[in-house]
């Protein structure tokens, strides 16, 4: 009678791949943690922020956009007493210390509201988590109790107007007092989120003009001024300030971490942002696609609902999926960090730092996560703005207003262009350095491709063989490429950022449908009948789509690195990782259109 | 004083439900289940009065093992312990005489229901159960000073305790009767009653170490053969398509002759 999720299991260790090693083996090989593997506690979790999202932020969407005064804190202090600021305290600092997917569970529901999510992550996300990881234990004594119920607020000040992606560039200067005693500030920052509601700071400045380093900066400290809160875009409830140093005189302890580290501090942060900010971005958009599907079924042209033109079924079936390839990455890649995070030991006298290293092992996941959440979140709103017609125009509908929140995902975090520079160039760090072993799994494809026997996979039995055999062509073809261009270019690479992009790409479709594939294969015992058919139509449509663009960036790269000569010998190679018989997606997306229209929205959603 | 609350398992009343094609029962798979939300009013109350008078909560629900789940919601929300009567569907009184079962094992000063399930409406239970025990019962509390007021921003309970006596706000048509009950009582409770908590994050562990006890229907001796039976559900009538009238003459003429309601 009843249908519960079957119970969660969570990722064992020995299936944990390290990270990137989705380009090493099949899609058929191992076990992923996916969203059906929630436990309880997770859903209950998340179960609690959809409530409190829908009872206490929502209503209030007007109140935030119009920037009521005072509204923001007040509403981060209620999420505070529900303990969403405890996620990621640990418990000896009056945290609750829970995994990272809870963590990521919690952004998703906050999503629904865009201008609140940004605050709400500056705080207990990039504001709070220098401190978590890098803190002293005074420090963290003294400010993690007041962040978990956000008596205090927090914020990350990284941008300077002169340096943006270049963060290292920045210009703020700290040096110590003559005494001794004390550190001075002097310089500027840019885009400060929650600059005017912070009490604290985390400030990045060069000791000396030199040694990178981070400080806490109380907002009240002499000199401190803090801007205008700039005319925005988007998020407009969102509060986002310059901020100028003039002698700004903080004591000696206020340094975070040693001096000289401050780059571990901003780009692990960064980091685990990327992490949060990749499934926010999925939750905003199954919040749109929901308006979406819910205006196609009310409004009426030529005497049918929209939902019933199959041009915006294929729409509604597209917006889906992005969803669903979001979404599975996403809670793939926190199921990863929350089983590398285990094996830390509890005694370990460097847990802190292990756990940092534990989450930087996925640092090229959570880039893919940002970038493509990111994009998948532009698309849906796009769309739904597109299914509204005229009315998605107008300030009176909700898509509206998330098609102009959305735009900023692809700029902060690190931009789009610097998340997807860094995957293949991390990659390839990684294999130079022996730590994955991509050269030597790309040589042994390339060997495949020179033999009579096809190299293409035979096809399976069960009901994703296909879906599976398309997955470890793109693997193929992805290792193969990057480990061509990585050859042909060696340290040059770095300087062709076009064939970067397009690497980047690659590697993105590979984790996407190496993961979609996986996990609709686990749903097929794992989910409900009518449940694990929607799994195989969402992993069949992604599997082709993915597959077909896969291939022809495949070429497309090969073509610009081998302009001449060798161009004939390599696309002979590639072409045999070429398959020719794909499905036809109309069919599956039109039923795919019919499930959302029936859900009112994204048609998996959590059930507890 | 110790306060019984029940919670019922009910599917998630935002999503919508379907009828099955024999019109026999609901699709439950793929379903989302939630506490029935007046027993979340009635399980903040029942906090409420124990925070202010002390004593203990202790949740109840009848239904399927799955309905560990909605007790725990309770839990997290601050109750102390939980009961699982094990049973599959029952029917209003089935569930009444099963309750006095187990009022009679707790013997709790007070019970606190809400005034319907939101999946059957039925609004029955509560009744039966005082009828049953020979208690005196209060339904429909509601909150004299209303949700917007400070008294309900203090979280202060709707429903007054003091000497033996509860006095209850009952919402009646287009007012409020206030009655008092002596106690032993049972007392429904009405959406405007109270803002129920969330739970919150450390109650959500916190309810994790807390007990629930299972009882199968069976062990408890009642008769729980059901003597209401659903016949058939059915779909509302899709609304017609409206018409658009060109000026207020042939609006007059069409509301008299083909709606003939003037
Ligand atoms: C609303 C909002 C909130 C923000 N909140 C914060 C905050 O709380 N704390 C904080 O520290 N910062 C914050 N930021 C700053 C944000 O992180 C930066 O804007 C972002 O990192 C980009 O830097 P930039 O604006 O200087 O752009 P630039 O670095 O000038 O980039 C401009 C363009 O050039 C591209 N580009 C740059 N370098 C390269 C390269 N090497 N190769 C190829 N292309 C390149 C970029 O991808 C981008 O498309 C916020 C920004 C906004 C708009």
């Amino acid at each position: 009678m009843d249908t519960k999720p079957k119970p969660s299991t969570a990722l064992p260790v020995e299936d944990l791949l390290p990270g990137g090693g989705f380009l090493l083996e099949s899609a058929a090989s191992k076990e992923i943690f996916t969203a059906e593997r929630l436990n309880e506690d997770q859903r209950a979790f998340y179960r609690t922020a959809v409530d409190f999202v829908e009872k206490e932020i929502v209503p209030r969407h007007e109140a935030i956009e119009h920037k009521e005064a005072g509204l923001i804190p007040e509403l981060l202090r209620k999420a505070g007493e529900l303990g969403m600021h405890m996620i990621d305290i640990p418990e000896a600092f009056g945290g609750l210390g829970l995994d990272k997917t809870t963590s990521c569970l919690v952004s998703e529901a906050v999503a629904r509201q865009g201008s609140f999510s940004v605050s709400l992550g500056a705080h207990n996300g990039i504001g709070m988590l220098p401190l978590v990881f890098f803190g002293s234990d005074a420090q963290k004594n003294h400010w993690l109790p007041q962040f978990a119920d956000a008596s205090k607020i927090g914020a990350y000040a990284l941008t300077e107007p002169g340096s943006g992606s270049d963060a290292l560039a920045a210009k703020t200067v700290a040096k110590l007092s003559d005494d001794g005693q004390h550190w001075i500030l002097n310089g500027s920052k840019m885009w400060i989120t929650n600059a005017k509601i912070a009490d604290v700071f985390t400030v990045f400045a060069k000791i000396d003009g030199k040694k990178f380093s981070a400080f806490l900066v109380p907002a009240d400290a002499e000199g401190l001024d803090i801007g205008r809160d700039e005319p925005k875009m988007g998020i407009l409830g969102s509060n986002t300030c310059a901020m100028s140093f003039d002698n700004v005189k903080i004591p000696k302890d206020n340094l975070l971490g040693e001096e000289g580290k401050g780059h571990k501090i901003a780009f692990n942060i960064l980091n685990m942002g990327r992490l949060r900010l990749g499934v926010a971005v999925m939750g905003g958009a199954k919040y749109v696609l929901g308006m979406a599907a819910r205006y196609a079924k009310e409004r009426k042209q030529f005497g049918s609902a929209l939902s019933d033109f199959k041009a915006i079924q294929q729409k509604l079936a597209d917006m889906a999926v992005r969803v669903y390839m979001v979404e599975s990455t996403s809670y793939r890649t926190t199921g990863n960090v929350d089983a590398a995070m285990s094996k830390v030991d509890k005694n370990d006298p460097d847990r802190g730092q292990r756990i940092v290293e534990a989450i930087e092992e996925y640092n090229i996941e959570a880039s893919i996560m940002k970038v493509s959440g990111s994009e998948a979140l532009d698309f849906v709103a796009d769309e739904a703005v597109q299914i509204h017609g005229g009315y998605g125009y107008s300030r009176e509908y909700g898509v509206e207003c998330a098609y102009r929140d959305s735009r900023i995902n692809r700029i902060f975090e690190g931009t789009n262009e610097i998340n997807r520079m860094l995957i293949p160039g991390t990659l390839l760090k990684r294999a130079m350095k022996g730590q994955l072993n991509i050269l030597p799994v790309a040589q042994g494809i390339q060997d495949s491709l020179h033999r009579a026997a096809s190299p293409v996979p035979a096809l399976g039995d069960g009901p994703m063989a296909q879906e599976i055999q398309l997955a470890e062509l793109v693997r193929r073809a992805t290792t193969y490429t990057l480990a061509t261009a990585a050859m042909k270019l060696m340290t040059e690479l770095e300087k062709e950022q076009e064939q970067l992009m397009m690497l980047a790409d690659m590697v993105i479709d590979a984790y996407t449908i190496d993961t979609v594939v996986r996990r609709a294969v686990q749903a097929q015992a794992e989910e409900t009948e009518k449940r694990a058919e929607l799994h195989r139509l969402i992993a069949s449509i992604a599997a082709n789509t993915i597959y077909e663009n896969a291939m022809a960036r495949a070429r497309r790269i090969v073509v610009e690195l081998f302009p001449d000569e060798d161009q004939y010998t390599r696309f002979m190679e590639l072409k045999r990782l070429h398959l020719d018989v794909t499905q036809p997606l109309v069919p599956m997306k039109r039923r795919l259109a019919e499930a959302v229209v029936e859900a009112d929205g994204y048609p998996l959603p959590y059930v507890s | 004083m110790k306060i019984l609350v029940t919670v019922k398992r009910v599917t998630d009343y935002e999503r919508k439900v379907k009828i099955k094609p024999d019109g026999s029962g609901f699709e439950t798979e793929g379903m989302n289940f939630v506490p029935n939300p007046f027993d979340e009013i009635a399980v903040e109350e029942a906090l409420r009065l124990t925070k202010e008078h002390g004593g203990d909560v202790v949740v109840v629900s009848i239904g399927p093992n799955d309905a560990t789940q909605q007790i725990r919601q309770a839990l997290a929300m601050g109750a102390q312990r939980g009961i699982l009567v094990q049973a599959g569907e029952l029917d209003s009184d089935a569930v009444a005489r099963v309750l006095q079962k187990l009022v009679e094992k707790e013997n709790p000063d007070l019970v606190l229901m809400g005034k319907q399930a939101t999946d059957d409406d039925a609004n029955q239970a509560g009744q039966l159960l005082a009828g049953y025990l020979g208690w005196p019962q209060a339904t429909f509390a509601s909150k004299t000073e209303g949700l917007e007021s400070a008294e309900e921003k203090a979280q202060k309970p709707g429903v007054k305790v003091a000497d033996g006596w509860a006095s209850v706000a009952r919402e009646a048509d287009g007012g409020i009767e206030t009655i008092k009950v002596q106690l032993p009582a049972v007392i429904t409770t009405d959406l405007r009653l109270n803002h129920p908590r969330f739970a919150s994050l450390p109650g959500i562990m916190k309810a994790k170490k807390k007990p629930i006890e299972e009882i199968p229907v069976a062990s408890l001796g009642v008769d729980i053969t059901p003597k209401v039976r659903v016949l058939k559900y059915e779909e509302p009538p899709a609304r017609l398509a409206g018409v658009k009238v060109a000026d207020v003459d042939e609006l007059v003429n069409k509301l008299k002759n083909e709606a003939k309601v003037i």
